[in-house]
């Protein structure tokens, strides 16, 4: 009776070992905060894309320090290990953790960050990998994940096929708050698979009477006593495994299992009529499941043991039935996927908007196929190659609507290089000659402005004398030098130096105001430059935009083209390798399924014969007597 | 009799159960090597889709006149928002209707870029309309008006949305 007591134990371990994006505290970067919008809403995909270009362009950057990423960008660096880990993207989901711990950051971050890569090593299964990346954990610890490190280490260690490297660890879980009810399930695993059977049933036992109300914790209570039942029905202890049994709720995941491992135990203490209560409730529940159905061969067998053969009869024609039209249905579900109509149901949009749309896929009567194949979906493997198969169904869709838009594109650049182009020349040639105008006009600016400078620390009167004073004083040293010759004290002369005099006077006399006046029209022309200014660097701008509107986007529209198309190419084949094996799967599945009822219909048959033997020898029997 | 019945029954469920996992170890061995050529696949896609957005800004939204608003809600806030209208010189921008999805990733941090479009440099106004339920459970429907002036380069305005109180409408924009 080897039912794997242990084979859900890679279900526990990795519950509660995936953390929820980050959640940026007093945000300082948007897109950032549009990635987490993205991430929170589970769309891995939208936000991989931003952050990884965000982050991309942050790396890029020669002073990071003046970008606003820089405020976040542990956690971002962290949050795209997150988003790729949960895109299925392991191959890649440790690099950007790895940048943190080599990078110079303190105790919290790199332990955090080494926590975090431990446990992509440890999904990936890449156990030594993970013990090492726990190892680098040394020194402050943030006391938000210190049980989370435990944890993992300890599961870990469980993996490895370390029992007791983990067992110290789990004892010291025991009163965590969010791993408590696990590390006790755990713990009693560890005992086990180091070989203390005892101590292994007694922490089962504490974990399987544990009061909580919690629906995980309490799922774990019953797997626990699950558990602690099937491992005395396999040492056959089975007056022992009863009260393991007993204590599975009846409404739990784990109530068919704990009812039909309930109903052998009793029927191997030879206690049919104990054994008939559990297989009754069983038997009615969802034919589909391999306890029920195991349950309605197992209940008349008791009835037969109890020597009520006509009722065993009775249920042995019931599970005949059940059996043949779970047979058809499993017939029709075969049929159903070679047609290809379980990949049609599986990347219908509108069924996988609801998160629980596998149960939903099951409700669908179309796709009968999916009432079978509940175990093999909670399979990894499966549930691996079907999210593949639906991820590249959505990156397919992508690539389609960005292949429509790779059209609109080129004619959008193409409207807008006819608009254009006509106009440019023309514009060009105003252009050049509003340019040297306005270079002109610039470099008087200038020279304006140095000369006030030069009459701040050097008064120059002579240099704000008026056209017309510049002209008389360029005339009267004229006269001057001409007047050279003559008698210094000659009447020229001194009407000359007079007339000089008179102007210079004017000239030093009237500085300030003219030097006022001039620095106040040089401020007026300043204002009036800085318009010119704007208006010339708009025009440039203008002028720029409606080239760059039109020039250097075939090359890159092409090569998307080239990359869509290479991509859609790839896609297609790994869809419909994946959908194939899918297929196969399935196929398989459910053939050892209706192999099984086959088999399970056999011997109700037969045994419904003899049931109706024994019937009818009991009532000879009676009506002899 | 009970026990070898038992047995028997037992043994058979095994079998097949072995047998299944058989084939599903060599179906496992396919699907992991199919995973590493799918995660390759996602790479490049990204890629695209990275180039794709860069081209898409270039093209659709230059630099010189590009404006983003993004919607955030401010932390610890509970209130249902229900939609969210922009208008941009009393021109109709945008108007989104809030998914529970969506409502939850604004409410845990995350941050909507509600609207990407052009506007030329200048003065402009923002007229944001919040439509909702208080943590009450009372409609509640509040505007704000805001002036902005974009400049030569692209503009982020950010709208941070609260349950409107008294004397505040609950809608604050700024510059990011």
């Amino acid at each position: 009776m080897r039912r794997a007591p242990l084979s859900v134990l890679g279900l526990l371990l990795a519950t509660g070992l995936a953390a929820g994006p980050v959640h940026a505290q007093e945000l300082k970067d948007l897109y950032f905060g549009e990635a987490l919008y993205y991430a929170h809403q589970g769309l891995y995909f939208e936000a991989l894309e931003r952050l990884d270009t965000e982050v991309k362009q942050h790396d890029g950057l020669d002073e990071p320090q003046l970008d606003t990423l820089y405020y976040h960008i542990d956690d971002a660096d962290f949050s795209l290990g997150d988003f790729e880990l949960r895109y299925r993207m392991h191959h890649r989901a440790g690099r950007a953790i790895k940048a943190v711990l080599e990078a110079a950051v303190d105790d919290v971050v790199r332990n955090d960050a080494a926590y975090r890569l431990a446990r992509i090593h440890f999904q990936k299964n890449q156990l030594a990998e993970a013990l090492h990346a726990l190892d680098r954990i040394d020194g402050k610890v943030p006391e938000s994940i210190r049980d989370d490190i435990e944890f993992l280490r300890a599961n870990v260690y469980l993996a490895e096929g370390q029992p007791e490297d983990s067992i110290e660890i789990l004892e010291n879980l025991q009163s965590s708050d969010n791993f408590g009810a696990f590390a006790s399930y755990n713990l009693g695993i560890a005992y086990l698979q180091s070989g203390h059977r005892e101590d292994a049933l007694q922490q089962l036992d504490r974990a399987g009477r544990m009061e909580t109300d919690d629906p995980a914790a309490l799922a774990i209570r019953d797997k626990s006593n699950l558990v602690a039942g099937t491992i005395h029905l396999e040492t056959e202890e089975f007056a022992l495994a009863i009260p393991y049994l007993n204590r599975v709720r009846i409404d739990g995941p784990f109530s068919n299992q704990a009812l039909l491992s309930a109903g052998w135990a009793n029927m191997s203490i030879d206690n049919a009529e104990r054994a008939v209560v559990p297989w009754s409730i069983l038997a009615e529940r969802e034919a589909t499941d391999n306890a029920a159905q195991e349950a309605m061969l197992a209940l008349p067998y008791a009835y037969g043991t109890l020597d009520v053969h006509g009722r065993a009869a009775v249920y042995y024609g019931r599970a005949l039935d059940a059996f043949g039209v779970e047979i058809d249905k499993l017939n029709e579900s075969i049929e159903s996927i070679r047609e290809g109509k379980f990949l049609e149901a599986l990347v219908r949009e509108e069924i996988r908007k609801d998160k629980d749309w596998v149960i939903r896929l099951r409700a669908l009567s179309e796709v009968p196929e999916t009432y079978y194949l509940m175990e093999l979906l909670a399979s990894h493997d499966f549930q691996t190659g079907l999210q593949n198969y639906l991820d590249l169904a959505d990156l397919r869709r992508k690539l389609v609507t960005w292949q429509r838009g790779y059209d609109a594109y080129d004619d959008m650049v193409a409207i807008r290089r006819d608009h254009y182009e006509p106009l440019l020349p023309e514009i060009d040639t105003v252009f050049r000659e509003l340019d040297s105008r306005m270079r002109l006009r610039n470099e008087q600016h200038k020279m304006l402005i140095k000369r006030r400078d030069d009459l701040l620390t050097t008064p120059r009167p002579e240099f704000l004398a008026t056209p017309e004073e510049q002209v008389i004083l360029a005339r009267l040293e004229q006269l001057e030098q001409q007047a050279a010759t003559l008698e210094s004290d000659a009447p020229e002369r001194r009407r000359i130096s007079h007339l000089k005099g008179l102007l210079v006077w004017r000239l030093e006399t009237e500085y300030h105001d003219r030097l006022t006046l001039f620095n106040e029209n040089l401020r007026q022309l300043d204002e009036a430059m800085a318009t010119a200014q704007t208006q010339y660097d708009q025009y440039v701008r203008v002028r720029q935009a409606a080239t760059h509107s039109f020039e250097g986007y075939d090359k890159p529209v092409m090569r998307l083209r080239v990359h869509s198309n290479n991509a859609m190419q790839t896609i297609d084949l790994l869809m419909a390798r994946q959908g194939r094996l899918l297929e196969r799967v399935a196929i398989e599945e459910l053939s050892a399924r209706r192999s099984r009822l086959e088999n399970y219909g056999d011997k109700a048959r037969f045994a419904l014969a003899d049931s109706y033997d024994r019937a009818t020898q009991a009532q000879a029997r009676r009506e002899g007597q | 009799m009970s026990k070898c019945r038992s047995a028997a029954l037992l043994a058979l469920t095994t079998i097949f159960l072995a047998g299944t996992a058989v084939a599903q170890d060599l179906a496992g061995a396919n699907m992991k090597s199919l995973d590493g050529q799918v995660q390759e696949i996602k790479s490049d896609v990204l890629d695209i889709s990275s180039e794709l957005r860069n081209l898409e800004e270039r093209l659709l939204y230059p630099s010189g006149t590009q404006l983003a608003i993004f919607v955030a809600v401010e932390e610890q806030e509970d209130f249902r928002l229900d939609a969210v209208q922009i208008e941009i010189d009393g021109e109709l921008a945008t108007h989104h209707i809030y998914s529970f999805n969506e409502l939850e990733a604004l409410q845990k941090g995350g941050v909507q870029k509600a609207y990407t479009g052009n506007v030329v440099t200048g003065s402009h106004e923002l007229r944001v309309t919040v439509i909702g339920k208080t943590d009450g459970g009372k409609d509640f429907s509040s505007s704000g008006t805001f002036a902005f002036a974009k400049g030569v380069k692209p503009k982020t305005l950010g709208i941070t949305l609260a349950e409107p109180g008294l004397g505040s409408d609950g809608i604050q924009v700024g510059d990011w």
